[in-house]
């Protein structure tokens, strides 16, 4: 697996992370973090997409 | 004599050894780290009910790390990218982010740890807490002070969610003292589990960093003879990176929001 791939993997727990730690912090009454985790997950999530773009010619292996 | 396959794939594996030898660390170390989160399971379900502790983590600079951490996975990736297009000033630019950032994270667990081995609980004579930052502990003084509160029920101190506490300066005669403990590793279960997995966690960070470094400063000579086996050990530590930063994402949650 190459380091493509690994960082892949590591953006998706890190949108899941995001996503989770939004949710705790608005159960929490904590809106100032929930809304950073929900910030995160949006940044994240358009960073995935831009990195896929950006490597598309580069091996999974 | 050449070192076979440090750039061309071994037939066999498909994959230069370098990279087999990465994944076979990384499948100890998730033995290791495995380990240490099994413990940290069977500990916690067995804890008496409502002894386990909540939210004594500082939330803020938690948060802060996990940015941190997550800015320098794209860091070490960029960097590969610049090795694998033929940037070498990106790749220096890039790896001295990650150098930085790392730097970044050790200061704030730094002083996460000072935060915790300065706070204290002090069982009194009369059967009360106190529990607190400590701010005067003169051995040559018959009283320390400290800035927190006082709590006739142990079990306030553990669950911290839900209560507004309100510190105070407090002057405690030491002669009211039964016995005091900062939060250190010794105070807790929880709090041995914190440092020993935040600490083998910060002690791969220091590593890496130290083979980022390698790379960003003497190791960087292969860059001119050799670029590809370079390219190369740039992927292998940016795997290890990566690892270390996985490990975070699972222990944040862990020791922070639960």
């Amino acid at each position: 697996m190459s380091l493509k791939a690994f960082h892949l993997i590591f953006v998706t727990f890190l949108t899941t992370l995001s996503l989770g730690f939004a949710v705790w912090a608005f159960l929490s009454h904590k809106i100032l973090f929930g809304l950073l985790g929900i910030v995160a997950v949006v940044l994240v999530i358009i960073y995935g997409v831009y990195f896929l773009k950006k490597l598309k010619k580069m091996s999974y292996l | 004599m050449e070192i076979p396959y440090t750039v061309e794939a071994r037939p066999d594996t498909g994959l230069y050894n370098a990279k087999v030898g990465i994944w076979l660390f990384l499948s100890s170390e998730v033995m290791l780290f495995g380990g240490l989160f099994s413990a940290y399971i069977l500990l916690r379900v067995g804890a008496v009910p409502g002894t386990w502790p909540h939210g004594w983590q500082n939330l803020t600079l938690g948060t802060i790390n996990t940015v941190v951490l997550a800015l320098s996975a794209i860091t070490t990736l960029m960097a590969w990218v610049a090795c694998k297009v033929r940037e070498f000033g990106k790749f220096k630019f890039f790896h001295a982010c990650t150098l930085l950032l790392a730097v970044t994270f050790l200061c704030i667990k730094c002083e996460e740890y000072r935060e915790h081995l300065n706070h204290y609980e002090i069982y009194m004579k009369d059967g009360t807490y106190a529990d607190g930052d400590m701010v005067q502990n003169d051995a040559a003084q018959d009283y320390i002070v400290i800035d927190g509160r006082y709590t006739k029920n142990e079990m306030d101190l553990y669950d911290l969610r839900s209560q507004k506490v309100v510190e105070k300066e407090l002057k405690i005669p030491r002669s009211q003292i039964q016995d005091m403990q900062s939060y250190g590793p010794w105070h807790n279960d929880y709090l041995a589990l914190y440092f020993t997995l935040t600490g083998l966690h910060a002690l791969h960070i220091l590593c890496g960093s130290v083979v980022i470094g390698y790379l960003w400063g003497p190791g960087r000579k292969l860059w001119k003879t050799d670029p590809e086996r370079f390219t190369n050990r740039v992927e292998v530590s940016g795997l290890f990176w990566h690892f270390v930063d996985l490990v975070w994402i699972f222990l944040f949650p862990v020791l922070y929001l639960t």
